[in-house]
C-alpha cells in the first residue's frame, strides 16, 4: 500500500496541500492558481478524459452503484492515478490532478450543449461515487465545508405530515420517518427528487429526509458546474486565440464522441427516390417509424420533424431536397402549398442554417432523443425502446421480422433500462452479425455503419473515423509554443468569480 | 360564434385597440412595479416618467422604497405580433405600457404574444454580440390544448369542443391551481381561456418569473402523469406507494369522473368504447370483465364493477406477493388528468398568447377565468370581437340617444371606460383584482423590507 508507508512523505503532504485541499472531494469552485507545464496540461487532460470515459462505459455496462461498478471504478482511478480513498491524506498529487484536469476539461467541453450535457453527466456520476464512499463523518464535514446546512422541520410539523411523507418516499417506513430528520430545502435545489416525485412538497419547499440528502448535493453540484461551463464559453474565444491551447481543446472534446454528423462530407450523394428503401433497410428503428408515420399521415408535428430532418440531412440531403421531400408529402395530405412555404418551409431552412440564428444545426444523438423532449399524443418521435409500450414494441418488432428470441432479448435489454444496447442488439439482428463492436450512440452512425455493412468495401458514404472512444486521442497534439509553461490562472479562470450568493 | 367573420378584423380590431383593450391594468401587469414608486402609478397610463424615484411633491404616496424589479423591466420584455396574412414579427419591446398602448393602435395585430424577460431590450437584439442577448425572466406557464385529449374525448375531435369536453379543462385548472398552491407555494396565477380550444396559465410571482428553465422542465415532469405518444396504450402507470400530488389529484378528478366519463361520455356505454378502457386492465380481471360488462346496464353500473374487482385483487395481492393494480385509479387519471404542452412550460423564451389578444379564428377574445367560479365559466359565452364592437355601437347609440334628450350638456361624463359598457367588463374585473392582489402583495413586501432596514 503506497500510502501506508513513508510517514514523513505524508507529513510533507500536509503542510503543503491540506490547506488547499482538505477534502478528497470538492465542488471545483475555484480555479487552479499555478503554473503548469504544458507537457503536464496535455497529460492530465488526456487522463482526465480517459477517466470519464471509463465512468461512461461503466454506466452502460453495469448498473451504478453495485459492486461490481464501484470495484471496477475504484480500480480505474487508482490506476490513472486519481484520489480513490476517501481518508488517504498523502494524496496530494492526486488531488492537485483531480482539480486541474478537471477545470480543463471544462475548457473543451463548455463549447456546445451535447458536449456539455455529456461532461456534466460523466461528472455527475463520478461525484456520485466518490461521494457515496465517504463515511458519515466525512459527509458532515464535506456539507460544512461546502456550506450546504439545511434546516430540519420540527417535530410538530413532521407528526403533522407524517402520512404524506410516508406516501412521498417509496421504500420509507412509518419508523424511518420517525426517527430520521427530514430538511426543508427550496425547490431549486431539489429539482432531480422533484422531477421524479420522490419527495413531498409543501408550499413551496421539499421536505427531504436525511437518506436522499446525496441528491440534493448532486443537485446542488450539477447546478453549480452547469452555470460554471456556461460562464467558461463566454470568456473561451480569450483562451481559444492562445495557439498552443487551442488544438488539444478541440482534440479532446472531439473525441467523446466522435463526428457530430453535421452533413458536410456526403451532402448530395442521395436521391429521394432511394428513401423508402434505404428507410426499411438502413434505418434505426426510430427513424423508420417516423418515415412511416409521415407517409401515412402526410404530417408530423414539430418534434418528428425535427429528429427526422435533422437525421435526413446527416444522411446527405440537401437543402432543396429536404424542401422537396417534405412538400412533396405534406400536400398530399391537409396542408397546401402555400400553406407549407408559409408554415413549414422556414423551419426547414432553419435547420439547415438558414434562417433565424443560422446554426447549423446537428441531427439529434441518442442520447439527445431518449433524455429531451418526449412524445405525447400524435407525436412519433423520441427512441422506440425507451417510449414505446413493451406490448406494442413487441409487436413492432415482429412486423419488421425479428426472430421470437431476438425479441426477448430486445426486450429484456429495455427492461434494464439499456435502450441503447437494445437498438444494438437490433442493428445485429437486422444485419446478421454477432457483435458490431462499436458502442451505438447515434442514429446517423446506425445508417452509416449500416450502409458500410450493405454495400461492402465500397461505402457510399465516406466517414470520419468510426467512434473509436479515446483511443484515437493521442499525446502530442500541441503545438510546439515559446513558452512551456502556462499561466494556469490565465489560461482557466479569464472570467468573473461567481458572486458568493450562486454558490 | 355570433356571427364572427375573420375577414372583419382589419375593420373591427381598431376599435377594439382604442376603446376596449384594458391597457391601464394589462401595463400595471407587466411593469411588475418596476416604474412606480410604491403604490402610486395606479392611474395607469398615466404621463408619470419612469425616472421619477421618489414620490417628492405627491403626498398622497407612500415612502419611497426600492422597486420590486428593475426600472426597465418592462421595456426589457418580447412582444409579438401576428400581422395580417400570418406575417409574424418578433422582438417587439417598448419603453413604457403607454408605448405598447400605441403600438397597438397603430398596427392592430391579429395576434399578440407576450415572451420572456431579456438582459436587453429585445428591439435591440440584433445589435449585440450573439450570446450577451439572453432570457432571464418569464412567468412560469402552462398551456393546456384540448387537442391533446383527443384518444379519450368521444364527442369532438381536434379544434372542436363541446360543454362536455370543457369538463376536461375545468378538471385540469382544479388539479394543476391546488398543486401550485399547496405544492409548490405559488401566489399569483392567472388563468386564461385561449379563445378557441384550450386554457393558459401564468403564474406570476416575482421568485417563480426567476425560476431556471431546468427546474421548470422538474415541476412540469412533477406535474405531469400521462406519458406517452401514439405509440402508448397505458398512458399512466403507478406504483407504490402513491405520492400525495397523485391522490390529491385523484379526489379532484373522482368528484367528477362519474358525470363526465361515465355519464357524458358514456366510456363504458358500448363494447367498442369498453374495450379502450379495458385495455388499460391487467390480463386476469380484463377477461373477468369482458364477461361481466354485456351484463351491465350502464357504463355507471359496468364501471362500480370494474372498481370493485380492481379493489378485491388490490386487498388480495398484500398477502400474495403480486404488484398491486391501480387500474381504476391509471384509467381515471388517464382520461381526465390534465395534459400539459410541456415544452412551452419548460423554455423561457416561449411565447404564448397574451390576455385579452383575440383568437384570430374564432374571434374570441382571450378572457381570464375566475378560479372561485370556475363552474360558471362559459367558453360559449366569451364574447367575440364583433360582439362587443356590436354592444358598444348600441351603448353609444343609447348614449346620443339620451344627449339629445338633455341637449344643454353633451358629453357629460364619458369617461366611464368603455369596455364596462360590453359583456367584456367581468372579465376585466377579474384580471383587475388579480393585479390588485399583486400590488397589494409588492406594497406589503415594500413595507417588511423597510420595516426590516428601520430595525437599525
Amino acid at each position: 500500500m503506497e500510502f501506508s508507508s513513508a510517514r514523513g512523505r505524508r507529513r510533507a503532504a500536509r503542510a503543503g496541500g491540506r490547506g488547499r485541499y482538505p477534502h478528497s472531494l470538492q465542488f471545483y469552485l475555484a480555479p487552479p492558481a499555478e503554473s503548469v507545464s504544458l507537457a503536464e496540461f496535455e497529460s492530465f487532460a488526456v487522463d482526465r478524459l480517459r477517466l470519464l470515459k471509463v465512468v461512461e462505459n461503466l454506466g452502460v455496462k453495469y448498473l451504478k452503484g453495485t459492486d461490481d461498478y464501484k470495484s471496477k471504478l475504484e480500480y480505474e482511478l487508482r490506476k490513472l492515478k486519481f484520489p480513490f480513498k476517501a481518508l488517504a491524506e498523502d494524496d496530494y498529487d492526486a488531488r492537485r490532478k483531480d482539480h486541474i484536469s478537471h477545470f480543463i476539461l471544462r475548457l473543451a467541453y463548455c463549447q456546445s450543449e451535447d458536449l456539455r450535457r455529456w461532461f456534466i453527466q460523466q461528472e455527475m456520476d463520478l461525484f456520485r461515487y466518490r461521494f457515496n464512499e465517504l463515511s458519515d463523518s466525512l459527509v458532515q464535514q464535506f456539507l460544512e465545508y461546502v456550506n450546504l446546512l439545511y434546516e430540519p422541520i420540527s417535530e410538530e410539523v413532521k407528526e403533522r405530515l407524517k402520512d404524506e411523507l410516508l406516501m412521498s418516499t417509496p421504500g420509507l417506513s412509518a419508523e424511518k420517518v420517525k426517527e430520521q430528520a427530514f430538511y426543508k430545502i427550496p425547490l431549486q435545489d431539489a429539482q432531480d427528487l422533484i422531477r421524479v416525485r420522490r419527495v413531498l412538497l409543501n408550499y413551496g419547499f421539499a421536505l427531504v429526509p436525511h437518506q436522499d440528502m446525496v441528491v440534493i448535493i448532486l443537485n446542488n453540484y450539477r447546478t453549480k458546474l452547469s452555470k460554471a461551463l456556461a460562464l467558461t464559453a463566454r470568456s473561451l474565444p480569450a483562451v481559444q486565440s492562445d495557439e498552443r491551447l487551442q488544438p488539444l481543446l478541440n482534440h479532446l472534446s472531439h473525441s467523446y464522441i466522435g463526428p457530430d454528423y453535421s452533413a458536410q462530407k456526403n451532402t448530395g450523394k442521395i436521391s429521394l427516390e432511394q428513401i423508402d428503401t434505404l428507410s426499411v433497410k438502413s434505418y434505426p428503428i426510430c427513424m423508420r417509424q417516423l418515415h412511416k408515420a409521415l407517409r401515412e399521415n402526410h404530417h408530423l408535428r414539430h418534434g418528428g420533424r425535427m429528429q427526422y430532418g435533422l437525421f435526413l440531412k446527416g444522411i446527405g440531403l440537401t437543402l432543396e431536397q429536404a424542401l422537396e421531400f417534405w412538400k412533396s408529402e405534406f400536400i398530399r395530405g391537409k396542408i397546401d402549398a402555400d400553406k407549407f412555404d408559409k408554415g413549414y418551409a422556414y423551419s426547414i431552412r432553419h435547420n439547415y442554417g438558414k434562417e433565424g440564428k443560422r446554426t447549423d444545426y446537428t441531427p439529434f444523438s441518442c442520447m439527445k432523443i431518449i433524455l429531451s423532449n418526449p412524445p405525447s399524443q400524435g407525436d412519433y418521435h423520441g427512441c422506440p425502446f425507451r417510449h414505446s409500450d413493451p406490448e406494442l414494441l413487441k409487436q413492432k418488432l415482429q412486423s419488421y421480422k425479428i426472430s421470437s428470441t431476438g425479441i426477448s432479448q430486445i426486450l429484456e435489454l429495455v427492461k434494464g433500462m439499456h435502450y441503447q444496447l437494445a437498438c444494438q442488439k437490433y442493428f445485429e439482428l437486422t444485419h446478421d452479425v454477432d457483435d458490431i463492436g462499436f458502442p451505438l450512440n447515434h442514429p446517423n452512425q446506425y445508417f452509416v455503419e449500416s450502409q458500410k455493412l450493405l454495400n461492402g468495401d465500397s461505402p457510399v458514404y465516406q466517414f470520419l473515423p468510426a467512434l473509436s472512444g479515446i483511443h484515437g486521442l493521442k499525446k502530442g497534439h500541441l503545438k510546439e509554443g515559446k513558452y512551456h509553461t502556462l499561466e494556469m490562472k490565465t489560461a482557466l479562470c479569464p472570467l468573473p468569480q461567481l458572486p458568493s450568493s450562486c454558490l | 360564434m355570433a356571427g364572427f367573420e375573420p375577414s372583419a378584423l382589419p375593420e373591427l380590431l381598431p376599435l377594439y385597440y382604442r376603446r376596449l383593450f384594458p391597457h391601464g391594468p394589462y401595463g400595471r401587469w407587466l411593469g411588475y412595479g418596476g416604474g412606480e414608486c410604491g403604490a402610486a402609478g395606479r392611474a395607469g397610463a398615466g404621463e408619470r416618467g419612469p425616472g421619477r424615484e421618489s414620490g417628492a411633491g405627491d403626498p398622497g404616496t407612500e415612502p419611497a422604497a426600492p422597486p420590486a424589479v428593475e426600472k426597465n423591466y418592462f421595456a426589457r420584455r418580447e412582444f409579438s405580433f401576428t400581422l395580417r396574412d400570418d406575417i409574424y414579427v418578433r422582438y417587439q419591446s417598448f419603453e413604457h405600457p403607454q408605448d405598447l398602448e400605441k403600438e397597438l393602435q397603430k398596427t392592430c395585430p391579429y395576434k399578440v404574444d407576450i415572451g420572456a424577460v431579456y438582459s436587453h431590450r429585445p428591439s435591440q437584439h440584433n445589435a449585440l454580440r450573439s450570446g450577451a442577448f439572453q432570457a432571464q425572466e418569464k412567468e412560469l406557464v402552462f398551456d393546456i390544448d384540448m387537442t391533446d385529449y383527443d384518444d379519450v374525448r368521444g364527442c369532438c375531435s381536434s379544434a372542436e369542443i363541446c360543454s362536455k369536453c370543457w369538463t376536461l379543462m375545468t378538471i385540469a385548472i382544479r388539479v394543476l391551481d391546488r398543486a401550485l398552491v399547496e405544492d409548490l407555494g405559488v401566489q399569483h396565477r392567472l388563468w386564461v381561456y385561449s379563445g378557441r380550444r384550450g386554457v393558459h396559465c401564468w403564474v406570476c410571482d416575482d421568485t417563480v418569473r426567476k425560476w431556471s428553465s431546468s427546474l421548470r422542465s422538474s415541476i412540469v415532469d412533477y406535474l405531469s402523469l400521462v406519458k406517452g405518444g401514439a405509440d402508448t396504450v397505458k398512458k399512466v402507470n403507478l406504483s407504490d406507494p402513491v405520492h400525495p400530488f397523485i391522490s390529491k389529484s385523484l379526489r379532484l378528478v373522482e368528484e367528477r369522473f362519474e358525470e363526465y366519463a361515465l355519464l357524458g361520455q358514456d366510456i363504458l356505454g358500448s363494447r367498442e368504447s369498453w374495450d379502450k378502457v379495458l385495455a388499460l386492465v391487467p390480463e386476469p380481471l380484463r377477461e373477468q370483465l369482458q364477461q361481466d360488462f354485456p351484463r351491465k346496464r350502464d357504463s355507471v353500473q359496468r364501471w362500480a364493477r370494474l372498481k370493485a374487482l380492481v379493489e378485491k385483487s388490490r386487498q388480495s395481492s398484500s398477502s400474495s406477493k403480486k404488484l398491486p393494480s391501480y387500474a381504476e385509479k391509471e384509467i381515471m387519471l388517464q382520461f381526465c388528468f390534465p395534459r400539459l404542452d410541456g415544452n412551452v412550460s419548460k423554455g423561457l423564451n416561449h411565447l404564448l398568447k397574451s390576455p385579452f389578444s383575440v383568437h384570430p379564428k374564432t374571434g374570441r377574445i382571450s378572457v381570464p377565468i375566475d378560479v372561485q367560479r370556475l363552474d360558471q365559466f362559459d367558453p360559449f359565452a366569451v364574447p367575440t370581437i364583433s360582439s362587443l364592437c356590436r354592444e358598444l355601437d348600441e351603448a353609444n347609440d343609447a348614449d346620443e340617444d339620451r344627449d339629445k334628450e338633455n341637449e344643454e350638456d353633451p358629453e357629460p361624463k364619458r369617461r366611464v371606460r368603455d369596455y364596462k359598457r360590453t359583456s367584456l367588463a367581468p372579465y376585466v374585473r377579474v384580471f383587475e383584482r388579480f393585479v390588485e392582489d399583486m400590488e397589494r402583495a409588492r406594497r406589503g413586501e415594500l413595507l417588511r423590507r423597510s420595516d426590516l432596514q428601520g430595525d437599525f
